[in-house]
C-alpha cells in the first residue's frame, strides 16, 4: 500500500542526523519533526527568524508574535534564538543550515525542482524556497509520486516553472525512496510496503535506476 | 536626544503622497503596522507601490488596501493567503513582482546599508533570473540583485523610545529592522513608547538614527493566521 502523509514524514525522519540544523517546509515536511527519534538532537530553523522551534503552544500560551514560516503559532525552547529575516537567509545562503526538507510539484532526474507556480492558475509566490534550494547542501523532497490524474511527477525534465536547478538529493514519495545521482537518474533505494518495483517503474517518467533487490521501507 | 514623537498614526502618514513607494514590515500578519495601515485607509492615498513580504489576508493588513484599490504594485515573496490579491493579479489589475524571500530581505538590507547590488544563488536558472547579470564564483552561478529603498518605511516594534530606538518581540522582528533602515522617512509604531534611558542600550535592535517618526499605537488586534496548539 502506498504511504500516507504520515508515512512519508516517518520515513524522512529516519534521514535526520544528530547534531544538525534543519529547515522544514510547509506541509509534510513540518510533520517530520513529530517522528525524529528521541536520541537525535536537531535544531529546527524557521526562515522568518527563529532557530530552535519548540512544540505548538498550549492554548493559554499562544503568542501572536511567535509564529513559524507557515504562520502557525509555535513556542521557543531552551536554547532558541530570534533574529531578522535578513539574518535568517544569511544563515541559509551561507550554508549553515545542514538539511532542507520541502515539498514539490515536480522533480526531474537531474535534481531540478518545481514547486512555486502553475502558470495562469496558481501564483502564490516562491517564498523562501528558491533561496533554500539554491543554498542547502542536502535537500530532501517529500511528495506524491503521481498527480491525482495518475501522471508521474518524477520526470525527465520539469514542465512547470523551475524553483532551482540540480539541487535535490533525495526524494521520498508515497511509493518509494530514491536518490538523485550526480550524473542524473532516480536510483531506487526502497519500496513502500506492498508496492512493486514494476509499479514504481510505471509511475516514474524520468530515468529509473534499479540495481539488485529493492527492499521495503521499514516504518514503525 | 532628538524627539521624534508624532501624535498619532494619522499625523505620521499625513504627508505620504499618491504614487509613493512604501515598505511595510511584517511576516504574514505577524509584526505588521496595524495602526498605520488603518491611517493609510482613512487617508485614501493611492497608486502606491508596497514592498512587503506578504499582502495580508482579504480582510486584514495590506489586504484591506487592496480591497480599496489603493495599491498599484506589490513587491512580495509570498501572497498565498489572499484571494483578492490573486484575483487582481490574474486579471492584470495589480502589478506584482514576486521575489525570493531571502533576496527580498537582502535587497532591503542593501538599500539601508548603501550596497547598490550583490550576487545571490537564489533564482539562478529560473524565471527570476530573466534579464539579470549572471556570474560564476568558485564554480557556482549567481544572479546580480539590486538594492531596494522606499520613500516611506512603516514598521512595527514592541517597545521604542522617543528618540526612535526600537526593540522587537519574537518573530515579529522579521523584515522590520531592514525596512527601518531603507526608508527615506521611517515611521515606527510601537506598543509601548518610553523615555530615553528606559531601554537598555544593549538590547536595542534598531538604533534611533533610522527612525524619523514614532508613536504609540493602540488596539492591536494581532490576528493569528494559523492558530495551532499542542492538542491539534
Amino acid at each position: 500500500m502506498a504511504l500516507d502523509k504520515i508515512g512519508i514524514a516517518k520515513r524522512i525522519a529516519q534521514e535526520v542526523q544528530d547534531g544538525t540544523y534543519i529547515n522544514l517546509g510547509i506541509g509534510i515536511p513540518t510533520l517530520v519533526s513529530n517522528f525524529i527519534a528521541d536520541d537525535i538532537n536537531v535544531v529546527l530553523q524557521s526562515e522568518n527568524g527563529l532557530l530552535g522551534i519548540g512544540p505548538f503552544p498550549d492554548e493559554e500560551d499562544i503568542d501572536a508574535d511567535l509564529i513559524n514560516a507557515g504562520k502557525q503559532t509555535v513556542t521557543t525552547m531552551n536554547g532558541s534564538s530570534l533574529f531578522s529575516s535578513a539574518q535568517s537567509f544569511e544563515m541559509i545562503r551561507g550554508g549553515h543550515v545542514d538539511l532542507t526538507i520541502l515539498g514539490a510539484m515536480e522533480v526531474s532526474e537531474n535534481g531540478d525542482i518545481a514547486n512555486w507556480k502553475i502558470p495562469d492558475k496558481m501564483v502564490k509566490g516562491m517564498g523562501g524556497a528558491m533561496d533554500l534550494v539554491a543554498s542547502a547542501d542536502n535537500i530532501i523532497v517529500a511528495m506524491q509520486h503521481c498527480s491525482r490524474s495518475g501522471a508521474s511527477k518524477l520526470l525527465k525534465e520539469c514542465t512547470l516553472p523551475i524553483t532551482g536547478l540540480k539541487c535535490v538529493k533525495k526524494v521520498v514519495t508515497d511509493m518509494a525512496v530514491l536518490d538523485i545521482l550526480p550524473e542524473g537518474g532516480f536510483k531506487l533505494l526502497e519500496r513502500a510496503p506492498g508496492i512493486s518495483v514494476e509499479e514504481i517503474q510505471n509511475a516514474t517518467e524520468g530515468k529509473l535506476i534499479i540495481e539488485g533487490d529493492i527492499p521495503e521501507m521499514a516504518i514503525n | 536626544m532628538i524627539n521624534k514623537v508624532v501624535s498619532s498614526a494619522d499625523e505620521a502618514v499625513k504627508d505620504i503622497p499618491d504614487g509613493s513607494v512604501l515598505m511595510l514590515g511584517g511576516f504574514g500578519l505577524c509584526g505588521i503596522p496595524e495602526n498605520s495601515i488603518s491611517a493609510l485607509l482613512r487617508k485614501g492615498v493611492k497608486e502606491l507601490t508596497c514592498i512587503s513580504n506578504n499582502a495580508g489576508v482579504d480582510d486584514f493588513g495590506i489586504g484591506l488596501m487592496l480591497q480599496t484599490r489603493q495599491v498599484k504594485k506589490m513587491i512580495s515573496s509570498y501572497v498565498g493567503e489572499n484571494a483578492e490579491f490573486e484575483r487582481q493579479l490574474l486579471s492584470g489589475e495589480l502589478e506584482v513582482d514576486l521575489i525570493p524571500q531571502g533576496t527580498l530581505a537582502e535587497r532591503i538590507r542593501a538599500g539601508g546599508a548603501g550596497i547598490p547590488a550583490f550576487f545571490t544563488p537564489a533564482g539562478y536558472g529560473t524565471e527570476v533570473a530573466e534579464g539579470k547579470e549572471v556570474r560564476e564564483f568558485d564554480g557556482k552561478m549567481y544572479l546580480m540583485e539590486s538594492w531596494l529603498k522606499a520613500d516611506f518605511a512603516i514598521v512595527k516594534a514592541w517597545k521604542g523610545d522617543t528618540s526612535g530606538n526600537l526593540i522587537f518581540k519574537g518573530t515579529a522582528r522579521n523584515f522590520n529592522p531592514m525596512m527601518a533602515a531603507a526608508g527615506k522617512v521611517t515611521i515606527a509604531e510601537v506598543e509601548e513608547l518610553v523615555e530615553p534611558g528606559e531601554l537598555d542600550p544593549n538590547t536595542i535592535h534598531t538604533p534611533g538614527i533610522y527612525v524619523q517618526r514614532i508613536f504609540q499605537g493602540d488596539n492591536y488586534e494581532k490576528r493569528i493566521e494559523q492558530r495551532t496548539t499542542r492538542i491539534s
